[in-house]
């Protein structure tokens, strides 16, 4: 298997709190794979310093063989040290769908799946990924024209990851999908998750505090407590594993 | 008295190439920059220094004038972009400050709080065009704003309009979608300065005269209240603010009510319209302008 993503024990500090402490991991081209902890364990901070939001104190992150971030090396000279910004590294290829869905609420919908296609100039094929949209998602073809804080959270997130998808992305960053949303939207979500990866071919890192569901979703999964990795197993396994049962899964 | 009007006229038309960059910087970038007076005293200069030491024409100060705003705006823009809200305000208002306290003391090049005066009239094909004589000035100004609001207005529509909205919006989608936030921001911001700096050679050579002294905190304020007064996110309305402005601050003086009003009362005024505005309509007289993109895609689309 091709390793798309490598994150090659990295550490991130605010200060003198570290945030995430040697923290290597990898996804591979085709998979879904899912990060779980509980808050404040760093699942965040990973995906920032993954889109180039936070510098990383040691280690590095490549993206499809090109390194995206490295740490600041003090013996070695600033200049070699490496940090693309997050709007370069958004047009690698890596699709982020941020916390808290982050929509453009006072654009329309199709206004925001053209903001989503921003590094696309093509308008035909603008035109037609906005169709394949509105086929994949229809409640966002039917309120393609509204603005889009009349939105409901579930149709919100729909249309978070339709924006990210317009740009054709080979790896999609989920922060938190299911955030806030009632079960059966979840379930919708993930289901879309899945076509996603399965029709498209898209990876999917997904970072969830539902762990039941990214589980379940995902054909491997890390587990995060204090800003390590302390577990990392096929998802399969993990759902049976008595540590993870007991902490995340309430049994 | 219609002399008068067509002199109030005049400033408008020159507050509103002002506020039609403030618009861009506020209004579509989201940033509170509290500097116009400082790109405008630039331009000023630039015009005044150019004219009457170098005998430069009117005409060739202006793109120098436009430019040095424009670099200057590039600058401070830099290193301050980073900064938001309050923190922002307080470096451009320092930004504008540093400028005035300049011309205010390098003697050699401004003389200083004395100002250069003697600023030759701008020549066009011949005609000389008289500040005194206000119509011909006015038409000038008039067609000055109107290049301005369309090349804006084209702008607004443009990726980059569509890019600062998104940035305005939200920072981080707008990363995430690929939008270096800090380049369009800096192109925002150095071309609402470069606006600003003409505004400033039009206001030289309309006055013939340069004194450090004009070109106050108060002038950003005056500026940004118009942007705000109109509606952020609106040429338009940057316009109309800037009339109804310049009317209020005159109108002591248009109403013959001068001796009995004093000369800051307009600040009073500003400041209360500030107020009203924030509590009953916060999106400014006109409101936002809502640019369709999409729409006109695929109309495009449509005719092919």
């Amino acid at each position: 298997m091709n390793e798309l993503l490598t994150i090659d024990d990295i550490s991130v500090s605010y200060g003198n709190i570290k945030a995430l402490q040697n923290v290597s991991m990898h996804v591979n081209q085709g998979d879904i794979v899912c990060l779980i902890g509980a808050n404040g364990s760093g699942k965040s901070t990973l995906l920032k310093a993954i889109v180039g939001q936070e510098p990383l104190v040691t280690g590095s992150i490549t993206f499809d063989g090109e390194e995206i971030c490295q740490a600041r090396n003090s013996t070695e000279k600033i200049k070699k040290h490496k940090f693309l910004t997050t709007d370069v590294i958004v047009s690698r290829g890596i699709a982020l769908v941020p916390e808290g869905r982050r929509v453009f609420a006072d654009m329309t919908v199709e206004e925001n799946l053209d903001m989503g296609a921003f590094l696309v100039r093509d308008e035909n094929l603008i035109l037609e990924r906005k169709q394949a949209m509105y086929d994949f998602f229809p409640i966002l073809g039917s309120r393609r024209k509204q603005k889009t804080r009349s939105l409901s959270g579930g149709e919100q997130q729909m249309m978070a990851i339709a924006r990210a998808l317009m740009s054709a992305p080979r790896m999609i960053l989920l922060d938190e999908p299911g955030l806030g949303l009632a079960p059966l939207v979840i379930a919708d979500i993930f289901e879309k998750i899945d076509l996603i990866n399965k029709q498209d071919n898209v990876t999917v890192f997904l970072v969830e505090q539902n762990a039941r569901m990214a589980l379940k979703a995902s054909t491997e999964g890390y587990v995060m407590e204090n800003g390590r990795i302390v577990l990392h197993d096929a998802s399969s396994s993990l759902l049976e594993n008595e540590k993870v049962r007991e902490a995340y899964l309430g049994e | 008295m219609f002399n008068f009007f067509l002199l109030i006229l005049i400033y408008s038309g020159i507050y509103a190439l002002m506020a039609i960059g403030q618009n861009v910087i506020t209004g579509y970038g989201g940033m509170l920059s509290l500097c116009q007076a400082g790109f405008f005293a630039i331009g000023s200069y630039a015009t005044a220094i150019l004219a009457t030491q170098f005998g430069w024409s009117f005409w060739a100060t202006l793109p120098v004038a436009a430019l040095l705003s424009a670099v200057f705006g590039l600058l401070i823009g830099l290193p301050t972009l980073r900064l938001k809200g309050d923190y922002l305000a307080i470096a451009t208002l320092g930004f504008g400050e540093i400028v005035r306290n300049v011309l205010n003391n390098w003697d050699s090049l401004t003389n200083g709080p004395m100002g250069i005066q003697k600023i030759p009239m701008p020549d066009l094909f011949g005609f000389t065009i008289n500040p005194y004589r206000k119509y011909a000035f006015l038409v000038m100004i008039i067609i000055f704003v109107i290049i301005a609001y369309y090349l804006f207005q084209r702008l607004a529509r443009s990726r980059m309009g569509r890019a600062l909205t998104a940035v305005r919006e939200d920072e981080i989608a707008a990363q995430s979608m690929g939008i270096n936030i800090t380049k369009y921001k800096v192109y925002a911001f150095v071309l609402g300065a470069a606006v600003a700096g003409i505004a400033g050679s039009l206001q030289a050579v309309f006055s013939l005269s340069v004194t450090p002294g004009t070109y106050t905190f108060m002038v950003s304020v005056m500026v940004l209240c118009m942007v705000v007064l109109g509606g952020m996110g609106n040429f338009k309305a940057a316009i109309l603010g800037a009339f109804i402005i310049q009317l209020i601050s005159y109108f002591p003086q248009l109403t013959g009510l001068s001796s009995v009003i004093p000369p800051q009362f307009k600040q009073i005024l500003f400041g209360l319209i500030l107020v009203v505005m924030m509590i009953w309509r916060p999106q400014g007289l006109l409101g936002r302008e809502e640019h369709t993109y999409g729409k006109k895609h695929a109309q495009k689309r449509g005719s092919k």
